[in-house]
């Protein structure tokens, strides 16, 4: 049995008794272990525990579907979310042992609304990355072109949806890298409002900028995703005390005298001719469809690189501190004094991404040069703000590609981190202002690689974001 | 002090504010319990785990930096220190730094000099500046002396415990007068409940900064910082080697380093802990994980309403309400519990000067010796004080009333209850005294003989055979006066 299949689709199924949770468990996890080999999508697998909890729901699905939104659907989750007695590695050495005592949030309400936990999802390590290489445990492949990256760094994620394991799954995004795969692999991909989704069992990167996010086949199983895991959670202090509406009613199609924004700095240097194509295509077609396509400027768009590499390493210097080898992960045996033990346990369990993002961080917040970065970043991170809001004045939702290119093929950027971090240059700047932005597929190349648009909201609209999303598909 | 010097000395009080749960989640803060019972995945720093504050923790630092008379910031902003410790257990410890909870405050703490044998010299009062008061959260503990001599444990019990980090001014000029500060600040924190001041388990410590100057000189000289300091004696002691230490390194042509230095209390002196090369790079940033602390002006005022009479405020009532001397008052306000019980003592017997003699020789005395705190005592304050009227209206005598007093301290009866039982109560009729009197003189013809020859000392004597017949029930006055007549009358 295949289950390429959307929620409204499985749950069709389930109604009409064609059939059971068991049965799309069990497929999910037989397609998923073929592909292991070939794509390395996942950390790990909850073969058992899975179909244990689908039988429990076998003989009362079809009532179930009436109340749960995500009632007997498998899903996927970036193994940078806590999950109670399963391996949470983060991608990383330094985590290959760790078993998380408590839930994340955002997992425990997905599971509230009926999902399926099938696996744990691999992942650039602790996220940093935008092309799902920098795991310990193995690069992840695009399932569209196995040459090819699948976009990260929750490149796990969106191959489980784009490969047809699962319909849903969740990633994080920090700087890009719920939509930037998603936009690889040819599927929606959501970084909701910052405050959104509780962070409480994210495994932190770079706090100020980290939020989980759907990826779905389409929009409205993205939006039934989001649903699911909105909303105000006491555990954490950033989560937005603001009500979440039932995102799958606000799904109309309707764009008629919706405000479309284009920035003339996102479609300039640096972009891709085909994808430059593609997306103008994608925001013709909302214009033929009722929307008004109005010119914005974000003038500091061309600081935002700088500006986001200084803030997220220097909050993933500090996040990552307490990975020291004394309480939990990985511990060096050889070690003879404490600070021998710091040394050689983190040299030994971290990769060199985020080696090299700790020492940038560490550099930023250092006395004497705090002022010239952090402190100098977070000011034009204020004016990016600026410049959103008065872009929101005079536009509902702004449409930009979501990468510069389509994907790339696995090792061509691997040794030029300044390359690979260019690419994020379209998504990183939401995450700054902390708006919402899905990524829709807007058709391929030529060669036959997905092109994603990213679509920008103003805080907490996802509601329109996503319907303005939805007439694009 | 070697003349022709002067000390500089500023003060870093750590005080663990006393709620039931730590600063970012819901462990309980109770001391001495089982290694590592008190945690979760917040204050283990687990992956994945975010700090929400405990709303006690703000209304505890706001009393606390009102009664030090600090300003209360609108808006303050937590911050990551970052450095790593085995007993810290996020890399970093959650605190304060360039927007503290309160700032600009100041104290009138009574100081004195002490003599050779630690005596107080004379008593005033001196303005100490506090910088800042920020909230953090403490660190947990590393433990070195136990099982494999191999191995270092840690117990992240404290972890997370709140702490109020107060940062005085460099306003002590003496190792005497940071200890009266300490000691002033931990009587106002004991005072308004916020803190339980106990020093021994850690609820409050100390770092001293301390550097000496040529008298007369305008620039500070460099300073050392003296960590931990877990007791005011400590405090005092440590503060005076470092002086002697700093001037005599630069008599001898020296120069003070600026580095951190432990007291080591065994050997009586302090040693270097790191210098100022090895300083950490703490890395300050704004914490992500909280979002500003937001304080409204009302509910300042409303948390000043409620704070209670503070010691130095009482005290000087005391003074002049009650007409007690210096020290006596500075006795009674010591402890709330204490002032409140006096004041009820006051209340109940309408004689301000007797509920203190009361109180703080007869009452303390027994507390003492029981190990018993003013808050366990079996004396309510209301007995005490109707104890002291039965004295004034002269159903007792002072001497019976301190044993009524002892039966009190063992049975907590009110004094009137066990007078009515032992019947005690004062023979004021004078008939009868007069009649004990005619009996006593008559049994005693020499001693009659001897006080009409002069010797009228013996009066005493008389006295104490009349008490004695009466059971110690006559009126010591009357007797007196009885007495006299008659052995001056009919010596004529």
């Amino acid at each position: 049995m295949t289950i390429s299949l959307t929620v409204d689709e499985i749950h069709r199924l389930y109604e009409k008794g064609d059939a059971t949770p068991s049965e799309i468990v069990r497929a999910a996890l037989d397609r998923i272990e073929e592909s292991q080999s070939s794509l390395n999508a996942y950390l790990t697998v909850s073969r058992e525990s899975a179909l244990k909890r689908a039988e429990t729901l076998d003989s009362g699905i079809r009532d179930a579907v009436r109340v749960l939104p995500l009632a007997g659907i498998p899903v996927a989750i970036k193994d940078n979310m806590c999950t109670e007695g399963v391996r949470t590695t983060c991608g990383s050495r330094i985590l290959g042992n760790y078993i998380p005592p408590y839930t994340a949030t955002a997992v425990k309400q997905l599971e509230a609304a009926g999902a399926i936990i099938v696996g744990k999802t691999n992942l650039d390590e602790f996220a940093m990355g935008s092309s799902t290489e920098n795991s310990a445990y193995g690069p992840v492949r695009n399932p569209v072109n196995t040459d090819y990256v699948p976009g990260g760094s929750s490149g796990g994620s969106a191959v489980a949806v784009a490969a047809g394991h699962v319909p849903i799954s969740l990633g994080s995004d920090t700087g890009g890298s719920i939509r930037q795969p998603a936009s690889y692999c040819g599927i929606v991909g959501l970084k909701p409002t910052y405050g959104r989704v509780s962070r409480y069992g994210l495994v932190a990167f770079a706090s100020s900028l980290d939020q989980i996010g759907p990826f779905a086949r389409n929009v409205r199983d993205a939006a039934r995703a989001l649903s699911a895991i909105s909303g105000r959670d006491v555990h954490d202090s950033t989560s937005a005390p603001v009500s979440a509406p039932d995102y799958l009613a606000a799904l109309t199609g309707d764009v008629k005298g919706l405000r479309v924004g284009v920035p003339a700095e996102c479609f300039g240097e640096g972009l891709d001719a085909e994808v430059k194509e593609r997306v103008e295509a994608g925001i013709a077609r909302l214009r033929e469809r009722g929307a008004e396509v109005v010119d914005v400027s974000l003038p500091h768009s061309r600081y935002v690189v700088s500006v986001y590499y200084i803030i997220a390493t220097a909050e993933a210097s500090s996040n990552l501190a307490r990975f020291d080898g004394v309480r939990y992960g990985y511990r060096t045996q050889q070690a003879r004094t404490l600070s021998d033990m710091y040394r050689r346990t983190r040299d030994e369990g971290f990769g060199a991404e985020v080696k090299r993002r700790i020492m940038l961080g560490t550099f930023v917040l250092s006395s004497g040069y705090y002022d010239a970065y952090y402190e100098k970043a977070q000011r034009v991170r204020a004016m990016l703000v600026r410049d959103f809001d008065s872009a929101f004045e005079k536009c509902d939702v702004i449409a930009t590609p979501t990468a510069p290119t389509p994907a790339f093929k696995l090792g061509e950027k691997s040794d030029d981190p300044l390359a690979m971090y260019l690419n994020d240059i379209y998504t990183v700047t939401i995450n700054l202002a902390g708006l919402p932005g899905v990524s829709v597929p807007c058709g391929e190349t030529r060669a036959g690689l997905p092109v994603g648009l990213q679509l920008i909201g103003s805080h907490f609209d996802e509601a329109r974001l996503l319907n303005a999303a939805c007439a694009l598909e | 002090m070697k003349e022709g010097w002067e000390a500089v000395i500023g003060l870093e009080v750590h005080a663990q504010l006393r709620t039931e749960s730590k600063i970012f989640c819901g462990c309980s803060t109770a001391f001495g319990d089982e290694p590592n019972a008190n945690t979760c995945p917040v204050c283990l720093g687990l992956p994945g785990a975010l700090p929400v504050l405990n709303r006690r923790v703000v209304e505890y630092a706001a009393q606390a930096a009102l009664a030090l008379g600090l300003r209360i910031n609108t808006e303050s902003i937590f911050s990551r220190k970052n450095y790593f410790y085995p007993d810290l257990p996020k890399g970093y410890q959650i605190s304060q730094y360039d927007r503290p909870f309160s700032e600009h405050g100041a104290v009138e703490a009574p100081t004195t000099e002490r003599d050779e044998a630690g005596h107080p010299q004379e008593w005033r009062l001196k303005h100490f500046g506090i910088t800042r008061a920020h909230i953090e959260e403490d660190a947990g503990k590393s433990v070195h002396d136990i099982g494999d001599p191999g191995k270092s444990y840690v117990n992240l019990n404290r972890s997370g415990t709140p702490l109020l980090e107060i940062v005085s001014e460099p306003d002590f000029r003496s190792s005497w007068e940071a200890y009266d500060y300490v000691g002033f600040l931990r009587r106002t924190l004991q005072y308004i409940g916020v803190c339980d001041g106990n020093m021994e388990e850690g609820s409050l410590r100390c770092d001293a900064n301390v550097s000496v100057r040529r008298t007369g000189a305008e620039k500070f000289g460099t300073k050392a910082e003296i960590k931990n300091l877990n007791s005011l004696r400590f405090l005092q002691r440590a503060i005076d080697y470092e002086i002697d230490r700093q001037i005599a390194l630069i008599e001898a042509g020296g120069e003070v380093v600026q580095e951190t230095r432990l007291w080591n209390e065994r050997e009586a002196k302090t040693y270097s802990m790191r210098s100022k090369e090895d300083a950490h790079d703490y890395r300050y940033f704004p914490e992500p994980d909280l979002p500003p602390l937001e304080v409204a002006a009302e509910w300042v005022e409303t948390v000043r309403a409620g704070l209670p009479e503070l010691p130095e405020a009482r005290r000087r009532r005391f003074i002049g309400e009650y007409g007690l001397s210096v020290d006596d008052a500075f006795t009674l306000t010591g402890q709330r519990e204490l002032a409140d019980y006096y004041e009820a003592v006051v209340k109940a017997s309408g004689n301000s000067r007797a509920a203190a003699n009361w109180v703080l020789s007869e009452l303390l005395r027994e507390l003492k010796s029981g190990g018993i705190d003013i808050t366990g005592s079996k004396v309510r304050a209301e007995h005490l004080g109707a104890l002291i009227k039965l004295i004034e209206d002269s159903t007792i005598s002072g001497k019976i009333a301190k044993d009524v007093f002892a039966d009190m301290v063992a049975t907590g009866k009110a004094p009137e209850e066990i007078v009515r039982e032992k019947g005690l109560v004062q023979i004021t009729d004078l008939g009868a005294i007069e009649k004990i009197v005619a009996e006593v003189i008559a049994a005693n013809p020499k001693q009659l003989e001897a006080y009409r020859a002069g010797k009228t000392a013996l009066l005493g004597f008389f006295v104490g055979q009349v008490m004695k017949a009466s059971g110690g029930k006559a009126n010591p006055q009357a007797v007196n006066e009885i007495l006299k007549a008659h052995l001056e009358a009919e010596g004529r």
